[in-house]
């Protein structure tokens, strides 16, 4: 039960850093109708920016650690979303009108891309990184299992909470969000009423690669390891989590990804841990036969 | 107040205007008819920029805004209704308003909304209902009432009389026709139903395969006997049903 428990508050937190990525993915194929497949890429730009900025702060004699979080943080989001917004300006942008499968096709070769861009610049090797945040609460000490929850499990937990907060309170109540919405649902009638829908396209990447930077540092944080690699198999999941929740529903992707955090480390816990991305990617495809439209996707009745 | 000269448009492939004029003057209401597929519709996106002209100049307000991006045309004060009314399924009547003034950032929107809703009460009564779930006239209602939320100085109307009952387009057309009189609004209103367009408009134009065929008073559109033949037995036809 107390084991259980543990995987729980493990699960969560994974399932939290799935979600930040998750909306990106979502969120882009709301409003064009493309996988962004560079996203998980993206992510893992987030991460390497995240570990440039410790270092800078270390050079600098920054050492006070929620300083440089939210230091960090700024300057991860920030300098990740520039990427997002120069991926969909020079891959997407201009394959905007052509076939279906174009923008697809150029993802692929942007997530190429940023792997070996990054691998050529920081190089092949795994990037470690000293734990910044120890320790942890302990929720019950029954004989001989603790359960705990880490400081650093927290902090994930609460920023992605208000992260998600804020993304939330952006999309309902805010100009942009009440844009980008529109967009979704009916672009040239949203150009007719004014809206510049290629900004708003733009936006929609920027805010989308700005979350994956959050999720890219948490990662950082929480494993303390990084390389090149990890766009992919974080970014394939992540994109689970969106189908198993419906893409195109921000709220199904975080449910999906909550989802994906929990099976998986249940899966790893109970199971098999070198089988745990099996159990994650057999989800993809049961989904996709039995629930195409996933769990909050949408299949509500519009009269003409 | 538009100028539209010698526009030749096409989808792909396939040319749909082929070399239209037209004028609207300031406070007048024109309106363009003509068969299925005659290019009205066209017509009516290509002064939005979307699908931008192949050729030829469109001039609002005296300044040239050929090839403009859309945002960029609507914002200087043209909006426009669309055929099949493109509400936004998903977003509440009142936020389907809101989406019509974007362009003013929300400035004067209490008041225009008040407007809206009193020119359309029936619009009031579901403003917290989603768009997709409203019915066919009152989408039309909504349609007409986001473009006026812009408060253009030039409206666009596409077909708002398709597939409504005749009680609803009557309401319609006098709706168009009190906010032409009562507020000076210049429309361009594209009709199937020609009987009574040309009854409301000031002037009209007849649309055959993307060109011009014929033009003149709503009135003497009328008297014309291939107008009436063409458009408008089958037009009271559908009236009186």
């Amino acid at each position: 039960m107390d084991y259980a428990l543990q995987q729980l508050v493990n699960g969560l937190t994974l399932g939290m850093i799935y979600g930040l990525i998750a909306i990106g993915y979502t969120m882009v194929y709301g409003i064009i109708g493309m996988i962004n497949f560079a996203h998980g890429d993206i992510f893992m730009v987030g991460a390497f920016v995240s570990l440039i900025g410790f270092l800078l702060l270390g050079l600098a004699g920054i050492s006070f650690v929620p300083l440089a979080l939210v230091l960090v943080l700024v300057f991860a989001m920030g300098f990740t979303a520039l990427w997002g917004y120069t991926v969909e300006r020079i891959a997407y942008r201009p394959l905007r009108g052509s076939f279906r499968l174009a923008p697809l096709i150029s993802a692929i070769g942007m997530s190429i891309f940023l792997q070996n861009f990054v691998q050529v610049t920081q190089g092949a090797r795994v990037k470690p990184m000293e734990p910044l945040v120890t320790g942890g609460l302990v929720l019950r000490s029954t004989g001989s299992i603790e359960v705990t929850i880490s400081w650093m499990q927290i902090l994930i937990i609460v920023t992605t909470l208000v992260m998600l907060t804020v993304f939330t309170l952006l999309i309902a109540r805010t100009s942009l969000g009440r844009a980008m919405r529109a967009c979704e649902q009916d672009r040239r009638m949203a150009a007719l009423l004014g809206i510049d829908t290629d900004r708003t396209i733009s936006l929609t990447f920027v805010i989308g690669a700005a979350l994956a930077a959050v999720a890219g540092l948490m990662y950082l944080l929480y494993y303390g390891v990084i390389d090149f690699y990890i766009g992919f198999i974080a970014g394939i999941k992540a994109f689970t989590a969106a189908v198993l929740g419906g893409i195109g529903s921000l709220p199904g992707a975080v449910l999906g990804a909550l989802l994906i955090g929990l099976i998986e480390t249940f899966w790893s816990a109970y199971l098999s841990v070198q089988y745990k991305d099996v159990a994650a990617f057999s989800i993809l495809a049961i989904t996709l036969i039995f629930l195409p439209s996933g769990l909050l996707g949408r299949n509500e009745v519009e009269k003409v | 107040m538009l100028v539209v000269e010698n526009v030749v448009a096409a989808y792909g492939a396939i040319v749909a205007l082929k070399g239209v004029s037209l004028t609207v003057g300031r406070g007048e209401i024109v309106t363009l008819i003509g068969a299925n597929g005659a290019g009205k519709s066209t017509l009516m996106m290509t002064i939005c920029g979307s699908p931008a002209p192949k050729s030829g100049r469109i001039l609002f307000d005296g300044e040239d805004i050929t090839g403009l991006p859309t945002h960029v045309i609507m914002r200087r004060g043209i909006a426009q209704a669309p055929e099949g009314r493109r509400i936004f399924p998903r977003m509440t009547v009142y936020e389907n308003l809101r989406m019509g003034a974007e362009v003013l950032e929300g400035r004067h929107f209490a008041e225009d909304l008040a407007f809206v809703c009193g020119l359309f009460p029936r619009l009031k009564e579901r403003l917290a209902q989603r768009g997709g779930t409203l019915s066919g006239g009152e989408q039309q209602m909504l349609a007409i009432a986001r473009a006026l939320m812009m408060r253009p100085r030039l409206l666009l109307l596409d077909e708002p009389s398709l597939g409504l009952a005749p009680m609803v387009v009557r309401q319609i057309f006098a709706a168009i026709r009190d906010l032409n009189r009562d507020r000076g609004l210049t429309v361009l209103l594209v009709e199937q139903n020609a009987y009574h367009a040309l009854r409301l408009a000031h002037r009209g134009y007849v649309l055959v395969n993307g060109t011009i065929t014929m033009q003149g008073t709503g009135a003497e559109l009328l008297a014309r006997p291939e107008v009436r033949a063409a458009y408008l037995e089958g037009g009271r036809a559908q009236d009186a049903r």
